[in-house]
């Protein structure tokens, strides 16, 4: 069974679910939000980051790549895909932590070993594991039950925080290991949400409604990003769709849009598209949530 | 804004705040004539008793306005009196404590021919720390002055001594008739040890009858001040001051007014009679207190605002005590002026219930409202504390100026019983100090010194030489380079940290014979359970328990140097011993892929690794192994801790650069937290990487996690910082406790600090104002590894 690209593994993570977690971010998403704030999980392949802020251009990884993949273009070193052997030599030599790779290969027994690690907290706390990314849905399906069954085996809560654009049959298949479904809802308008997301939202939401039928336990998250899904219509038809599936009635979560992401997007050797979106205001905030109080939802701003 | 619950506290703790930290000659005047007059015609215990009495008999008395409780240890607030009889500052001390611009003290004109013509001629060859520097072996003093340890007893007496229940139970007048009863029993014929005990025993009477004859001066003070008092709400409140001390300290307090005061005496009394490290504590003060607030409430003489007034007023009282100064290059390098009492809170019963009750919650309040260095105060954490208490403690904690700090009840019991102790006086005891375990009231817990475990791989790879210091040192096992192995190079380390640590034992036990000889203390005697009963003094072995505790310093930077040398060098042939021996005497310059290699691509202590961790594990358990269970004088044994206050700035200054990537002269990790910026997973990676250590075996570690705001903002965070406590405690740490401040908030700070005068932060196992720390001990905080997520 094939190892899976992994981000980053996030202990103490306590805005992701009940209680001290510890979340796994998956490489590789079926959607490709604009405003993602984690594009480096957005391909399914190990990527090679460049950070220029910190990069003093003294050449010394050119000269330091064994294969030759590395090269300097004037002050700027280039990186050359298809010579570079991932043997991080480079990084070896570089003082100011300017190349990394992002992406790491872990087995099933490797995320089980690390997700122990902080199993007394758990316990104390009624946390557990967040599988994340990226899509944790789109691995492979083989590799997700065994994770999900050697996580839940060993007594850990597994919450599963999805986009929700992937074939019914993933989902359905970790509903049994599952504590809580993290459901990311964006755009009701499908139009609209192909073109900020790669995607219709059909599947989205027909997916949703199966899974809340299931009986799973789902938290519905709302990533409000200013300019485009902040408005008093998005809102209510968000809560119409709800309301009409009895969906989410346990928690609904508004997470405001941050650029904080927009950095990587250049060491990534990609254009951040969204420039023109905003931080909603506490106001604005308070107004949407209101929305959803008023709806008898449970709602509250944050993860 | 000002703090304190009401006008009266706000103006005593303005005052306590606002007064100069000056010297006060008074006690070291009267101690001289005392010797002049007695010396050689009674003995040592009794002599030192007499300077107690005289010094009570004629010193200034002190009732400030407002006052509830009265009694200074010098002249007034931040009176700080000599002890020549420790070590004699020189002229030249007195002027660097007088013009530095940091914890100075105040040195009035007269005082420095006083000084030079009174006190050095007399003291300079009788201090104690002259005795103990005359008697130390050249390579101790080579391996003191080179930095290997510290040595705590050459300028402050034996210490680290909390109080228990028995004050509020037996006047000073029934600890009178027990030493009668002690007397009565010796047996002339069959005890060859006799005369030394009668002549302990007559000291520890006329020092009860020092601090009786304190109470009735002051008794007849605020008696006299009452007479001239105009306002008639003060002058009641001067009637039951004298009132007060007519009952206590010579007989048990009945109210809980008059326990705060007892407490406070026998404060003074400790304090003045010698000046012990850490001062003194009231130890598990919501204990104590507990009856006498029920009582009082139940009888309509106190309520729960009064109850709290009066604790405010005692925290004024801790708040006005500076630590003595010390002298020469301690006295330049020491950036603190805290004493280190110590309250401890919660807990549990003698009877092993939930200890938390109506006081505990009390004493929250007063620290969070009073934000005063002094005393210091920590919540002790059981299996049984409700979470309301818990919370409550988080709720002030996350405020960020490191109180409280969290220790694990559990865990101290353990370690109690694990040296020796009885369930039920394990049950009250506590930690005092910084973080050190002890059963208050029945044991001398002594700290002999810091040792820097990190210095010692430098000189072994080094083969016996101190680069710093440039000059032979330790014992030559061979060069670096000649280690064909990770473990060749352990065992010679191993053998390096024997040959230092027999250095300091030697030096150790001549040092406790000398306060034996020469310092007794009798009446730290009396109220140390056993002394009386034994006929001998704290400094010789008369209390129920004796502990001598001997401070490893470093483990972070040791681990991760180890771990850099094994993972670089022998694992992985990153790079050869020759080529990192020459990056560390170069500082790392020109050495930039060696230095990011063990900075940055090593497995490092902090991160739940058990590459490094068990690296941790093997350094521990041989420090353990080779200090605990060596016998001290006092019949008791030694045990170690895991701890630094500020020492790791010290032990760093010391060091050139080390093989985990640390720059020649910054400081060591403190306690047992990672070395700065090496732990990059999180503090539950932190939490479970110091619980790897066997806490249980030590008697005390320091944690230090330092949070910024965001991480414990709102009910959230608030609730996973107390599961964290809890989950830590669950696995036997000992002790945490938080810096929640941001990195801009300290370089402001640092920047402008006059504007930030308020701002206390967590050293080390007590807080101090940031703007009186170093620049160096500022940076250090600074740099503290700053967890942020989410």
């Amino acid at each position: 069974m094939k190892a899976q690209l992994v981000t980053d593994i996030q202990k103490y993570s306590i805005h992701d679910g009940e209680g001290i977690r510890t979340t796994i971010f998956f490489k590789g998403c079926p959607l490709s939000c604009v405003w993602c704030h984690n594009p480096e999980t957005q391909e399914y392949r190990q990527q090679f980051m460049w950070n220029q802020e910190k990069c003093t251009g003294c050449g010394e990884c050119a000269a330091a790549c064994p294969g030759g993949a590395v090269f300097m273009e004037g002050p700027r070193p280039v990186t050359d895909p298809e010579k570079c052997s991932v043997c991080h030599t480079c990084e070896e030599y570089c003082l100011q932590n300017a190349r990394e790779f992002a992406g790491r290969e872990y087995t099933v027994e490797e995320l089980v070993r690390e997700a122990l690690k902080d199993q007394p907290f758990y316990e104390q706390s009624h946390g557990g594991v967040t599988l994340s990314g990226g899509e944790v849905l789109a691995r492979d399906k083989e590799f997700l039950e065994q994770l999900m069954r050697g996580l839940t085996e060993r007594g850990i809560r597994v919450n599963v925080d999805t986009c929700g654009y992937v074939p019914w049959e993933n989902i359905e298949s970790v509903i049994p290991y599952t504590d809580t479904f993290l459901y990311d809802i964006k755009l009701m308008d499908s139009g609209l949400h192909e073109k900020m997301t790669g995607a219709g939202n059909e599947r989205i939401l027909d997916n949703l409604v199966k899974l809340s039928k299931s009986g799973a336990a789902v938290w519905i998250r709302i990533p409000v990003v200013g300019g485009v899904n902040d408005t008093d219509r998005n809102m209510k038809e968000t809560l119409d769709f709800l309301d009409a599936h009895s969906i989410g009635q346990k928690w609904i979560h508004l997470l405001p849009y941050h650029n904080t992401g927009s950095g990587k997007y250049s060491r990534l050797g990609q254009e951040y598209r969204g420039r023109d979106f905003t931080t909603p205001s506490k106001e604005r905030m308070q107004e949407l949530l209101d929305m959803c109080l008023k709806r008898g939802f449970q709602a509250r701003i944050g993860g | 804004m000002e703090r304190g619950m009401n006008e009266r506290i706000r103006r005593l703790r303005r005052e306590s705040l606002e007064t100069e930290a000056h010297i006060d000659m008074e006690r070291a005047k009267i101690e001289t004539e005392v010797y002049r007059r007695y010396e050689g015609t009674v003995s040592v215990p009794e002599l030192r008793a007499l300077v107690l009495k005289h010094y009570f008999a004629e010193k200034t008395l002190y009732i400030g306005e407002g006052e509830l409780l009265v009694g200074e240890k010098g002249n007034g607030p931040q009176a700080a009196p000599t002890f020549p009889e420790l070590c004699c500052h020189t002229v030249q001390d007195l002027h660097v404590m007088n013009d530095r611009e940091l914890i100075s003290f105040k040195v009035r004109e007269e005082d420095y021919g006083f000084q030079e013509k009174e006190m050095i001629s007399f003291w300079e060859r009788r201090s104690i720390r002259h005795r103990i520097l005359e008697k130390m072996t050249p390579e101790w003093k080579k391996a003191y002055r080179c930095g290997i340890f510290t040595e705590f007893m050459e300028q402050r007496g034996p210490g680290h001594t909390v109080g228990s229940e028995n004050i509020y139970k037996r006047g000073l007048l029934d600890y009178k008739e027990k030493i009668r009863e002690a007397l009565g029993h010796l047996d002339y014929s069959r005890d060859p040890e006799a005369l030394d005990k009668e002549n302990e025993l007559r000291a520890m009477d006329i020092a009860c009858d020092a601090v009786i004859l304190l109470g009735k001066r002051y008794h007849d003070y605020a008696l006299k001040l009452a007479q001239k008092e105009e306002n008639p709400v003060r002058r009641e409140e001067l009637l039951q001051i004298a009132e007060n001390c007519k009952v206590v300290p010579a007989h048990k307090p009945e109210t809980y007014w008059q326990a705060l005061q007892m407490y406070w005496f026998v404060h003074l009394a400790v304090t003045s009679e010698l000046n012990p490290w850490d001062a003194y504590s009231p130890g598990r003060l919501d204990q104590h207190l507990i009856s006498f607030y029920r009582h009082d409430v139940k009888e309509g003489i106190l309520n729960r605002e009064q109850a709290k007034e009066l604790l405010e007023c005692l925290w004024v009282k801790f708040n006005n005590q500076p630590a003595p100064p010390k002298v020469g290059i301690t006295l330049k390098e020491s950036g603190t002026y805290t004493d280190f009492a110590n309250i401890n809170t919660g807990g549990v019963t003698p009877e092993g219930h939930d200890g938390v009750n109506e006081v505990s919650y009390l004493i929250l309040e007063c620290m969070d409202e009073m934000k005063l260095l002094q005393p210091s105060s920590n919540v002790q954490i059981s299996k049984k504390t409700p979470q309301e208490f818990l919370i409550k403690a988080c709720e002030i904690s996350r405020k960020g100026w490191g109180q409280p700090a969290f220790y694990n009840t559990e865990s101290i019991i353990q370690q109690l019983l694990n040296a020796g102790k009885s369930i039920a006086d394990a049950r009250k005891g506590g930690t005092s100090g910084c973080v050190e375990t002890g059963a208050f009231g029945n044991e001398a817990y002594i700290l002999t010194g810091y040792f820097n475990l990190p210095k010692i791989l430098e000189i072994t790879l080094h083969n016996g030489y101190d680069p710093a210091a440039g000059e032979p040192l330790g014992l030559a096992l061979g060069k670096a380079e000649d280690f064909k192995s990770y473990e060749e190079l352990f065992e010679a380390y191993k053998k390096q940290i024997l040959y230092f640590l027999d250095i300091k034992m030697r030096g150790n036990h001549v040092i406790e014979g000398i306060y034996a000889r020469y310092m007794p203390v009798p009446l730290l005697s009396v109220i140390t359970n056993d002394c009386i009963a034994k006929g001998k003094d704290y400094n010789a072995g008369g209390a129920r328990y004796n502990t001598n505790y001997l401070q490893g310093v470093g483990i972070g930077t040791i681990t991760d140097s180890l771990a850099a040398i094994k993972y670089n060098v022998f694992d992985k042939q990153k790079f050869t011993m020759s080529e990192l021996m020459q990056a560390l005497n170069d500082n790392f310059e020109g050495h930039g892929r060696i230095w990011n290699l063990v900075s940055n691509k090593t497995p490092k202590y902090g991160n739940d690794d058990d590459y490094a961790d068990d690296i941790m594990k093997d350094v521990f358990s041989f420090y353990y192994e080779s200090v605990t269970g060596r016998p001290n004088m006092k019949g008791g044994k030694y045990r170690i801790n895991m701890l630094p206050t500020t020492c790791h700035v010290y032990f760093g200054e010391v060091m050139m650069a080390s093989p985990n990537g640390r720059l020649a002269h910054k400081p060591v990790s403190e306690g047992i937290s990672p070395e700065k910026g090496a732990d990059v997973h999180g503090p539950t990676a932190v939490v479970k990487s110091c619980s790897k250590m066997d806490h249980l075996n030590t008697g005390g570690t320091l944690l230090n996690q330092k949070f910024t705001p965001q991480v414990v903002s709102g009910e959230n965070g608030l609730i996973q910082m107390a599961n964290l406590v809890r989950t830590y405690f669950n696995l036997d740490g000992h002790h945490i406790q938080f810096n929640v401040i941001d990195r801009q908030t300290l370089l402001d700070a640092q920047a402008r600090p006059e504007e930030y005068k308020d701002l206390i932060v967590r050293v080390a196992g007590y807080s101090d104002h940031f703007r009186n720390l170093s620049k160096a001990l500022q940076d250090e905080i600074i740099d503290r590894t700053e967890q942020s997520f989410g």
